[in-house]
Protein backbone atom coordinates (compact mmCIF):
# COMPACT_ATOMS: atom_id res chain seq x y z
CA UNK A 1 0.00 0.00 0.00
CA UNK A 2 1.28 3.45 -0.82
CA UNK A 3 1.87 4.88 2.61
CA UNK A 4 1.23 8.43 1.50
CA UNK A 5 -2.17 7.53 0.13
CA UNK A 6 -2.92 5.60 3.29
CA UNK A 7 -2.07 8.60 5.44
CA UNK A 8 -3.96 11.00 3.20
CA UNK A 9 -7.02 8.83 3.56
CA UNK A 10 -7.35 10.05 7.13
CA UNK A 11 -9.26 13.01 5.88
CA UNK A 12 -10.96 11.39 2.96
CA UNK A 13 -14.60 11.44 3.81
CA UNK A 14 -15.35 9.22 0.87
CA UNK A 15 -13.33 6.45 2.45
CA UNK A 16 -14.98 6.96 5.81
CA UNK A 17 -18.43 6.74 4.32
CA UNK A 18 -17.53 3.73 2.23
CA UNK A 19 -16.55 1.79 5.33
CA UNK A 20 -20.03 1.99 6.69
CA UNK A 21 -22.92 0.23 5.00
CA UNK A 22 -25.41 2.80 6.20
CA UNK A 23 -23.27 5.85 5.45
CA UNK A 24 -23.09 6.87 9.09
CA UNK A 25 -19.78 7.80 10.68
CA UNK A 26 -19.35 4.45 12.36
CA UNK A 27 -15.93 3.78 13.73
CA UNK A 28 -13.96 1.84 11.14
CA UNK A 29 -12.63 -0.42 13.87
CA UNK A 30 -15.93 -2.25 13.78
CA UNK A 31 -15.13 -3.36 10.25
CA UNK A 32 -12.30 -5.52 11.51
CA UNK A 33 -14.10 -7.37 14.21
CA UNK A 34 -15.24 -10.21 12.03
CA UNK A 35 -11.62 -10.80 11.13
CA UNK A 36 -11.03 -11.89 14.72
CA UNK A 37 -7.77 -10.07 14.85
CA UNK A 38 -8.23 -7.78 17.77
CA UNK A 39 -4.80 -7.82 19.36
CA UNK A 40 -4.08 -8.71 22.95
CA UNK A 41 -4.45 -5.58 24.98
CA UNK A 42 -3.15 -6.69 28.33
CA UNK A 43 -0.53 -3.96 28.42
CA UNK A 44 -2.91 -1.24 27.33
CA UNK A 45 -4.58 1.04 29.84
CA UNK A 46 -7.92 -0.39 30.83
CA UNK A 47 -10.03 2.14 28.97
CA UNK A 48 -8.32 1.46 25.67
CA UNK A 49 -8.76 -2.29 26.09
CA UNK A 50 -12.44 -1.82 26.73
CA UNK A 51 -12.70 0.32 23.63
CA UNK A 52 -11.32 -2.47 21.50
CA UNK A 53 -13.64 -5.11 22.91
CA UNK A 54 -16.13 -6.21 20.24
CA UNK A 55 -19.22 -5.53 22.26
CA UNK A 56 -18.26 -1.94 22.75
CA UNK A 57 -19.51 -0.82 19.38
CA UNK A 58 -22.82 0.60 20.39
CA UNK A 59 -24.92 3.63 19.76
CA UNK A 60 -22.67 5.85 21.85
CA UNK A 61 -19.55 4.98 19.92
CA UNK A 62 -21.27 5.37 16.60
CA UNK A 63 -22.67 8.80 17.33
CA UNK A 64 -19.67 10.60 16.01
CA UNK A 65 -20.86 13.52 14.00
CA UNK A 66 -18.95 16.57 12.94
CA UNK A 67 -15.19 15.88 12.94
CA UNK A 68 -13.98 13.98 9.91
CA UNK A 69 -11.80 11.42 11.67
CA UNK A 70 -13.01 8.51 13.77
CA UNK A 71 -11.16 7.67 16.98
CA UNK A 72 -9.29 4.90 15.19
CA UNK A 73 -8.19 7.23 12.43
CA UNK A 74 -7.16 9.85 14.98
CA UNK A 75 -4.95 7.27 16.67
CA UNK A 76 -3.55 6.10 13.34
CA UNK A 77 -2.48 9.63 12.55
CA UNK A 78 -0.97 9.96 16.01
CA UNK A 79 0.95 6.71 15.62
CA UNK A 80 2.34 7.78 12.26
CA UNK A 81 3.66 11.00 13.76
CA UNK A 82 5.07 9.11 16.73
CA UNK A 83 6.85 6.66 14.38
CA UNK A 84 8.40 9.68 12.72
CA UNK A 85 9.62 11.29 15.92
CA UNK A 86 10.76 7.98 17.39
CA UNK A 87 12.81 7.05 14.35
CA UNK A 88 14.23 10.56 14.10
CA UNK A 89 15.53 10.54 17.65
CA UNK A 90 16.77 6.95 17.48
CA UNK A 91 18.79 7.80 14.38
CA UNK A 92 20.16 10.94 16.00
CA UNK A 93 21.20 9.11 19.14
CA UNK A 94 22.90 6.50 16.95
CA UNK A 95 24.79 9.08 14.91
CA UNK A 96 28.33 9.08 16.31
CA UNK A 97 29.28 12.37 17.93
CA UNK A 98 26.08 14.20 17.08
CA UNK A 99 24.52 14.33 20.53
CA UNK A 100 26.78 14.62 23.53
CA UNK A 101 26.60 15.79 27.11
CA UNK A 102 23.43 17.59 28.15
CA UNK A 103 22.05 17.53 24.59
CA UNK A 104 22.22 13.77 24.73
CA UNK A 105 20.59 13.60 28.15
CA UNK A 106 17.70 15.75 26.98
CA UNK A 107 17.15 14.00 23.65
CA UNK A 108 17.41 10.59 25.32
CA UNK A 109 14.53 11.54 27.60
CA UNK A 110 12.45 12.71 24.65
CA UNK A 111 13.33 9.56 22.73
CA UNK A 112 12.27 7.41 25.66
CA UNK A 113 8.85 9.02 25.61
CA UNK A 114 8.39 8.73 21.85
CA UNK A 115 9.34 5.08 22.01
CA UNK A 116 6.72 4.59 24.70
CA UNK A 117 4.11 6.46 22.66
CA UNK A 118 4.70 4.21 19.66
CA UNK A 119 4.32 1.11 21.80
CA UNK A 120 1.17 2.40 23.48
CA UNK A 121 -0.56 3.48 20.28
CA UNK A 122 0.49 0.41 18.28
CA UNK A 123 -0.81 -1.78 21.08
CA UNK A 124 -4.07 0.13 21.29
CA UNK A 125 -4.65 -0.07 17.55
CA UNK A 126 -3.67 -3.69 17.25
CA UNK A 127 -4.63 -4.93 13.80
CA UNK A 128 -5.42 -1.37 12.78
CA UNK A 129 -1.94 -0.11 13.47
CA UNK A 130 -0.37 1.14 10.25
CA UNK A 131 3.09 -0.21 9.51
CA UNK A 132 5.99 2.07 10.25
CA UNK A 133 6.66 4.18 7.18
CA UNK A 134 10.06 4.49 5.56
CA UNK A 135 11.46 7.86 6.48
CA UNK A 136 13.93 10.14 4.80
CA UNK A 137 14.84 12.85 7.25
CA UNK A 138 16.90 14.64 4.64
CA UNK A 139 13.64 15.35 2.81
CA UNK A 140 15.27 14.29 -0.42
CA UNK A 141 18.53 16.09 0.28
CA UNK A 142 17.15 19.34 1.67
CA UNK A 143 18.41 18.70 5.21
CA UNK A 144 21.35 17.00 6.89
CA UNK A 145 20.06 16.54 10.44
CA UNK A 146 22.38 13.74 11.53
CA UNK A 147 25.55 15.55 10.55
CA UNK A 148 24.56 19.07 11.49
CA UNK A 149 23.40 19.64 15.05
CA UNK A 150 21.67 22.90 14.27
CA UNK A 151 19.59 21.21 11.58
CA UNK A 152 18.79 18.36 13.93
CA UNK A 153 17.39 20.72 16.54
CA UNK A 154 15.49 22.73 13.93
CA UNK A 155 13.72 19.62 12.68
CA UNK A 156 13.16 18.42 16.23
CA UNK A 157 11.40 21.69 16.98
CA UNK A 158 9.30 21.37 13.86
CA UNK A 159 8.30 17.81 14.71
CA UNK A 160 7.42 18.54 18.31
CA UNK A 161 5.42 21.68 17.56
CA UNK A 162 3.65 19.79 14.76
CA UNK A 163 2.87 16.95 17.14
CA UNK A 164 1.35 19.28 19.70
CA UNK A 165 -0.88 20.92 17.09
CA UNK A 166 -1.80 17.62 15.46
CA UNK A 167 -2.90 15.97 18.71
CA UNK A 168 -4.88 19.08 19.51
CA UNK A 169 -6.56 18.84 16.14
CA UNK A 170 -7.71 15.32 16.92
CA UNK A 171 -8.99 15.90 20.45
CA UNK A 172 -12.55 16.61 19.39
CA UNK A 173 -12.51 13.36 17.39
CA UNK A 174 -11.98 11.48 20.63
CA UNK A 175 -14.70 13.18 22.64
CA UNK A 176 -16.83 10.04 22.43
CA UNK A 177 -14.34 7.99 24.43
CA UNK A 178 -13.12 9.44 27.72
CA UNK A 179 -10.25 6.98 28.15
CA UNK A 180 -8.86 7.55 24.66
CA UNK A 181 -9.30 11.28 24.96
CA UNK A 182 -7.51 11.37 28.30
CA UNK A 183 -4.65 9.27 26.97
CA UNK A 184 -4.32 11.56 23.95
CA UNK A 185 -4.28 14.60 26.24
CA UNK A 186 -1.62 12.95 28.37
CA UNK A 187 0.57 12.38 25.32
CA UNK A 188 -0.17 15.85 23.99
CA UNK A 189 1.05 17.60 27.13
CA UNK A 190 4.30 15.63 27.05
CA UNK A 191 4.91 16.63 23.43
CA UNK A 192 4.42 20.22 24.52
CA UNK A 193 7.05 19.79 27.22
CA UNK A 194 9.40 18.40 24.57
CA UNK A 195 8.65 21.27 22.21
CA UNK A 196 9.28 23.85 24.89
CA UNK A 197 12.65 22.39 25.80
CA UNK A 198 13.86 21.98 22.20
CA UNK A 199 12.77 25.53 21.38
CA UNK A 200 14.62 26.90 24.41
CA UNK A 201 17.76 24.92 23.51
CA UNK A 202 17.61 26.73 20.15
CA UNK A 203 17.43 30.10 21.90
CA UNK A 204 13.70 30.46 21.18
CA UNK A 205 10.92 30.96 23.70
CA UNK A 206 9.30 27.73 24.84
CA UNK A 207 5.99 28.97 23.39
CA UNK A 208 5.12 29.70 19.82
CA UNK A 209 5.33 33.38 18.92
CA UNK A 210 2.65 34.21 16.40
CA UNK A 211 3.35 32.49 13.11
CA UNK A 212 7.11 32.95 13.54
CA UNK A 213 8.90 29.76 12.54
CA UNK A 214 11.87 30.73 14.68
CA UNK A 215 14.63 30.48 12.13
CA UNK A 216 13.36 27.26 10.61
CA UNK A 217 13.51 26.93 6.82
CA UNK A 218 10.59 28.22 4.78
CA UNK A 219 9.33 24.68 4.19
CA UNK A 220 8.44 24.57 7.89
CA UNK A 221 6.11 27.58 7.80
CA UNK A 222 3.09 25.29 7.68
CA UNK A 223 4.00 24.21 11.20
CA UNK A 224 3.36 27.74 12.46
CA UNK A 225 0.78 29.24 10.15
CA UNK A 226 -2.41 29.86 12.09
CA UNK A 227 -0.66 30.42 15.41
CA UNK A 228 -1.03 34.18 15.05
CA UNK A 229 -4.75 34.20 15.79
CA UNK A 230 -5.97 36.40 18.62
CA UNK A 231 -9.70 35.62 18.58
CA UNK A 232 -10.55 32.92 21.06
CA UNK A 233 -14.29 32.35 21.05
CA UNK A 234 -14.85 36.06 20.60
CA UNK A 235 -12.30 37.11 23.21
CA UNK A 236 -9.36 39.15 21.94
CA UNK A 237 -6.24 37.78 23.57
CA UNK A 238 -4.11 40.67 22.30
CA UNK A 239 -5.98 43.44 24.08
CA UNK A 240 -5.90 42.42 27.73
CA UNK A 241 -5.22 45.51 29.81
CA UNK A 242 -1.56 45.89 30.70
CA UNK A 243 -0.48 42.81 28.77
CA UNK A 244 1.60 43.00 25.57
CA UNK A 245 -0.34 42.13 22.43
CA UNK A 246 2.21 39.48 21.40
CA UNK A 247 1.43 37.48 24.52
CA UNK A 248 -2.07 36.82 23.20
CA UNK A 249 -1.16 34.36 20.44
CA UNK A 250 1.59 32.91 22.64
CA UNK A 251 -0.88 31.96 25.32
CA UNK A 252 -2.94 29.66 23.11
CA UNK A 253 -1.68 26.88 20.85
CA UNK A 254 -3.73 26.21 17.73
CA UNK A 255 -4.80 22.86 16.28
CA UNK A 256 -3.92 21.70 12.80
CA UNK A 257 -6.04 19.37 10.74
CA UNK A 258 -5.13 15.81 9.89
CA UNK A 259 -4.51 16.98 6.33
CA UNK A 260 -2.00 19.61 7.41
CA UNK A 261 -0.23 17.23 9.77
CA UNK A 262 -0.07 14.70 6.98
CA UNK A 263 1.39 17.13 4.48
CA UNK A 264 4.09 18.16 6.95
CA UNK A 265 4.98 14.56 7.79
CA UNK A 266 4.88 13.57 4.14
CA UNK A 267 7.95 15.68 3.45
CA UNK A 268 9.90 13.00 5.32
CA UNK A 269 8.06 9.85 4.23
CA UNK A 270 9.17 7.97 1.16
CA UNK A 271 7.28 4.72 1.46
CA UNK B 1 6.88 48.02 37.42
CA UNK B 2 4.03 46.06 35.98
CA UNK B 3 0.51 47.05 36.71
CA UNK B 4 -1.09 44.65 39.11
CA UNK B 5 -4.30 43.25 37.73
CA UNK B 6 -7.13 44.08 40.08
CA UNK B 7 -10.37 42.19 39.93
CA UNK B 8 -13.31 44.52 40.28
CA UNK B 9 -16.53 43.11 41.63
CA UNK B 10 -19.23 44.61 39.51
CA UNK B 11 -22.68 44.45 40.98
CA UNK B 12 -24.13 45.00 44.40
CA UNK B 13 -25.61 41.55 44.36
CA UNK B 14 -22.37 39.82 43.62
CA UNK B 15 -20.54 42.07 46.04
CA UNK B 16 -22.79 40.89 48.82
CA UNK B 17 -21.95 37.31 47.95
CA UNK B 18 -18.30 38.14 47.69
CA UNK B 19 -18.28 39.61 51.13
CA UNK B 20 -19.97 36.56 52.53
CA UNK B 21 -17.58 34.09 51.07
CA UNK B 22 -14.35 36.00 51.38
CA UNK B 23 -14.04 35.33 55.06
CA UNK B 24 -14.01 39.02 55.86
CA UNK B 25 -15.47 39.56 59.29
CA UNK B 26 -17.91 42.43 59.34
CA UNK B 27 -18.93 44.16 62.51
CA UNK B 28 -22.56 43.31 63.01
CA UNK B 29 -23.69 40.11 61.38
CA UNK B 30 -26.88 41.93 60.56
CA UNK B 31 -25.07 43.83 57.85
CA UNK B 32 -24.23 40.60 56.13
CA UNK B 33 -27.67 39.11 56.44
CA UNK B 34 -29.54 42.23 55.39
CA UNK B 35 -30.39 42.18 51.74
CA UNK B 36 -30.30 38.43 51.43
CA UNK B 37 -33.18 37.26 49.35
CA UNK B 38 -35.01 34.22 50.55
CA UNK B 39 -34.00 32.11 47.61
CA UNK B 40 -30.35 32.95 47.97
CA UNK B 41 -27.93 30.44 49.30
CA UNK B 42 -29.99 27.30 48.96
CA UNK B 43 -27.35 24.76 49.69
CA UNK B 44 -27.13 21.37 48.13
CA UNK B 45 -30.51 20.24 49.39
CA UNK B 46 -32.63 23.15 48.33
CA UNK B 47 -31.62 23.68 44.71
CA UNK B 48 -31.30 20.87 42.22
CA UNK B 49 -29.44 22.81 39.55
CA UNK B 50 -25.67 22.56 39.16
CA UNK B 51 -24.99 26.13 38.25
CA UNK B 52 -21.97 27.78 39.81
CA UNK B 53 -22.96 29.95 42.71
CA UNK B 54 -23.09 30.40 46.43
CA UNK B 55 -24.54 27.55 48.43
CA UNK B 56 -24.52 27.55 52.22
CA UNK B 57 -22.23 30.55 52.26
CA UNK B 58 -19.60 29.11 49.95
CA UNK B 59 -19.21 29.47 46.22
CA UNK B 60 -19.62 26.15 44.49
CA UNK B 61 -17.89 25.77 41.14
CA UNK B 62 -20.92 24.07 39.66
CA UNK B 63 -21.17 21.04 37.43
CA UNK B 64 -21.20 20.16 33.76
CA UNK B 65 -19.31 22.19 31.21
CA UNK B 66 -19.85 25.42 33.11
CA UNK B 67 -18.44 23.78 36.23
CA UNK B 68 -15.33 22.74 34.34
CA UNK B 69 -14.91 26.26 32.93
CA UNK B 70 -15.31 27.71 36.42
CA UNK B 71 -12.80 25.22 37.79
CA UNK B 72 -10.33 26.26 35.09
CA UNK B 73 -11.05 29.92 35.89
CA UNK B 74 -10.23 29.30 39.55
CA UNK B 75 -6.91 27.67 38.70
CA UNK B 76 -5.99 30.44 36.26
CA UNK B 77 -6.86 33.02 38.94
CA UNK B 78 -4.38 31.28 41.21
CA UNK B 79 -1.61 31.18 38.62
CA UNK B 80 -2.23 34.76 37.50
CA UNK B 81 -2.14 35.99 41.07
CA UNK B 82 1.06 34.12 41.81
CA UNK B 83 2.94 35.46 38.80
CA UNK B 84 1.57 38.94 39.41
CA UNK B 85 3.22 38.86 42.79
CA UNK B 86 6.41 37.39 41.33
CA UNK B 87 6.95 40.02 38.63
CA UNK B 88 5.93 42.84 40.96
CA UNK B 89 8.22 41.65 43.73
CA UNK B 90 10.65 44.26 45.02
CA UNK B 91 13.60 41.99 44.31
CA UNK B 92 12.43 40.61 40.99
CA UNK B 93 15.31 42.21 39.12
CA UNK B 94 17.97 40.86 41.43
CA UNK B 95 16.49 37.48 42.31
CA UNK B 96 16.25 36.33 38.72
CA UNK B 97 18.59 36.62 35.76
CA UNK B 98 17.51 38.04 32.40
CA UNK B 99 16.41 34.70 30.95
CA UNK B 100 14.42 33.87 34.06
CA UNK B 101 12.78 37.28 34.13
CA UNK B 102 11.72 36.86 30.53
CA UNK B 103 10.21 33.45 31.26
CA UNK B 104 8.40 34.64 34.40
CA UNK B 105 7.09 37.75 32.67
CA UNK B 106 5.78 35.64 29.81
CA UNK B 107 4.10 33.30 32.28
CA UNK B 108 2.55 36.29 34.00
CA UNK B 109 1.27 37.56 30.66
CA UNK B 110 -0.13 34.21 29.62
CA UNK B 111 -1.87 33.40 32.90
CA UNK B 112 -3.50 36.82 33.10
CA UNK B 113 -4.78 36.31 29.56
CA UNK B 114 -6.05 32.84 30.44
CA UNK B 115 -7.80 34.20 33.51
CA UNK B 116 -9.46 37.02 31.61
CA UNK B 117 -10.41 34.61 28.84
CA UNK B 118 -12.28 32.31 31.22
CA UNK B 119 -13.92 35.23 32.94
CA UNK B 120 -15.20 36.44 29.58
CA UNK B 121 -16.18 32.99 28.38
CA UNK B 122 -18.12 32.23 31.55
CA UNK B 123 -19.70 35.66 31.59
CA UNK B 124 -20.91 35.03 28.09
CA UNK B 125 -22.87 31.93 29.04
CA UNK B 126 -24.20 32.58 32.53
CA UNK B 127 -27.60 34.15 33.06
CA UNK B 128 -26.73 36.16 36.14
CA UNK B 129 -23.61 37.65 37.64
CA UNK B 130 -23.86 35.59 40.82
CA UNK B 131 -22.92 32.54 38.80
CA UNK B 132 -19.49 34.00 38.12
CA UNK B 133 -16.77 32.89 40.49
CA UNK B 134 -15.63 36.04 42.25
CA UNK B 135 -12.01 37.08 42.64
CA UNK B 136 -10.50 34.61 45.04
CA UNK B 137 -8.29 35.76 47.87
CA UNK B 138 -4.77 34.39 48.03
CA UNK B 139 -2.15 34.28 50.75
CA UNK B 140 1.30 32.83 50.24
CA UNK B 141 2.20 32.67 53.90
CA UNK B 142 5.90 32.47 54.46
CA UNK B 143 6.79 32.08 50.77
CA UNK B 144 9.53 34.56 49.96
CA UNK B 145 9.19 36.08 46.51
CA UNK B 146 12.83 37.07 46.66
CA UNK B 147 13.90 33.46 47.04
CA UNK B 148 14.59 32.06 43.57
CA UNK B 149 14.20 28.42 44.55
CA UNK B 150 10.96 28.97 46.46
CA UNK B 151 9.44 30.91 43.60
CA UNK B 152 10.49 28.45 40.91
CA UNK B 153 9.44 25.37 42.85
CA UNK B 154 6.07 26.93 43.57
CA UNK B 155 5.75 27.83 39.89
CA UNK B 156 6.62 24.25 38.99
CA UNK B 157 3.95 22.93 41.33
CA UNK B 158 1.33 25.26 39.93
CA UNK B 159 2.16 24.49 36.30
CA UNK B 160 2.36 20.72 36.87
CA UNK B 161 -0.97 20.91 38.68
CA UNK B 162 -2.51 22.94 35.87
CA UNK B 163 -1.45 20.39 33.27
CA UNK B 164 -2.79 17.51 35.35
CA UNK B 165 -6.01 19.41 35.91
CA UNK B 166 -6.67 20.13 32.24
CA UNK B 167 -5.67 16.60 31.21
CA UNK B 168 -8.01 15.14 33.79
CA UNK B 169 -10.90 17.48 33.10
CA UNK B 170 -11.06 16.97 29.35
CA UNK B 171 -13.24 13.91 29.54
CA UNK B 172 -15.89 15.80 31.52
CA UNK B 173 -16.37 18.41 28.82
CA UNK B 174 -19.29 17.68 26.52
CA UNK B 175 -19.12 20.65 24.17
CA UNK B 176 -16.43 20.10 21.52
CA UNK B 177 -15.63 23.83 21.26
CA UNK B 178 -14.85 23.97 24.98
CA UNK B 179 -12.66 20.89 24.70
CA UNK B 180 -10.67 22.51 21.90
CA UNK B 181 -10.27 25.70 23.93
CA UNK B 182 -9.05 23.76 26.96
CA UNK B 183 -6.73 21.87 24.63
CA UNK B 184 -5.27 25.11 23.33
CA UNK B 185 -4.42 26.19 26.85
CA UNK B 186 -3.09 22.96 28.37
CA UNK B 187 -0.22 22.67 25.91
CA UNK B 188 0.89 26.18 26.81
CA UNK B 189 0.78 25.24 30.50
CA UNK B 190 2.91 22.21 29.67
CA UNK B 191 5.38 24.47 27.83
CA UNK B 192 5.47 26.59 30.98
CA UNK B 193 6.08 23.59 33.19
CA UNK B 194 8.90 22.42 30.97
CA UNK B 195 10.55 25.84 31.02
CA UNK B 196 10.33 26.21 34.79
CA UNK B 197 11.61 22.70 35.27
CA UNK B 198 14.59 23.37 33.04
CA UNK B 199 15.35 26.60 34.93
CA UNK B 200 15.44 24.58 38.13
CA UNK B 201 17.53 21.75 36.68
CA UNK B 202 19.11 22.81 33.40
CA UNK B 203 20.74 20.28 31.14
CA UNK B 204 18.87 17.36 32.67
CA UNK B 205 15.80 15.26 31.97
CA UNK B 206 13.83 17.32 34.50
CA UNK B 207 12.10 19.39 31.79
CA UNK B 208 9.86 16.35 31.29
CA UNK B 209 11.01 14.35 34.26
CA UNK B 210 10.07 10.90 35.40
CA UNK B 211 8.27 12.53 38.30
CA UNK B 212 5.56 13.82 35.99
CA UNK B 213 5.88 11.68 32.86
CA UNK B 214 5.65 7.91 33.08
CA UNK B 215 8.66 6.10 31.70
CA UNK B 216 6.82 3.08 30.35
CA UNK B 217 4.01 4.91 28.53
CA UNK B 218 5.29 8.47 28.18
CA UNK B 219 2.12 9.93 29.67
CA UNK B 220 1.76 13.16 31.58
CA UNK B 221 -0.41 13.38 34.65
CA UNK B 222 -4.18 13.55 34.58
CA UNK B 223 -6.05 14.22 37.81
CA UNK B 224 -9.75 14.55 38.49
CA UNK B 225 -11.05 17.91 39.65
CA UNK B 226 -11.54 16.60 43.18
CA UNK B 227 -7.94 15.39 43.27
CA UNK B 228 -6.61 18.70 42.03
CA UNK B 229 -8.70 20.65 44.48
CA UNK B 230 -7.40 18.50 47.31
CA UNK B 231 -3.82 19.10 46.17
CA UNK B 232 -4.32 22.84 45.74
CA UNK B 233 -6.09 23.15 49.07
CA UNK B 234 -3.08 21.54 50.71
CA UNK B 235 -0.96 24.43 49.48
CA UNK B 236 -3.09 26.69 51.69
CA UNK B 237 -2.78 29.54 49.22
CA UNK B 238 -6.44 30.04 48.36
CA UNK B 239 -8.08 31.70 51.33
CA UNK B 240 -11.58 31.92 49.92
CA UNK B 241 -13.53 28.80 50.85
CA UNK B 242 -15.23 27.15 47.92
CA UNK B 243 -16.76 23.81 47.09
CA UNK B 244 -16.92 21.60 44.02
CA UNK B 245 -19.66 19.17 44.92
CA UNK B 246 -20.80 18.70 41.34
CA UNK B 247 -17.40 17.95 39.82
CA UNK B 248 -15.92 14.44 39.84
Amino acid sequence: MNILKFIESFTNEGMINSLSAKGSRRDSLSQFQNMGKVAAVAAVPLGLAAFLAPNKVNAKNTMFFGPTETPTEALQLALTLEYLEDEFYDMALSSPGLLTGTDRTIIAQISKHENAHVALLANALGANAPAKPTFDFTADGAFDPFNDLETFFALAQAFEDTGVRAYKGQAANLISNGDLLTTALQIHSVEAMHASQVRRLRGQKGWIVGSDRGGLPAAAQAVYTGEEVTNQAGFNTATVSGIPAQAGPESFDEPITGATATSIASLFIVG
Amino acid sequence: MKKVQVEEVKSLHSRRNFLRISGITLAGAGLVMAGCSSDDDKGSNGNSNQLPGVRDGKFDLGGGDLGVLTYAYALEQLEADFYTRVVNGNSFGSTFNAEEREVLEDLYNHEVIHREFFKAAISGVISSQDQLLPALQFDYGSLSFSNRTQVLTTARTLEDTGVAAYNGAGRYITTPDYLVLAGKIVSVEARHASAIRSLLNPGTAAFAGDDVVTSDTGLGQALKPSQVITAVSALEIIKTPFTAQFLP
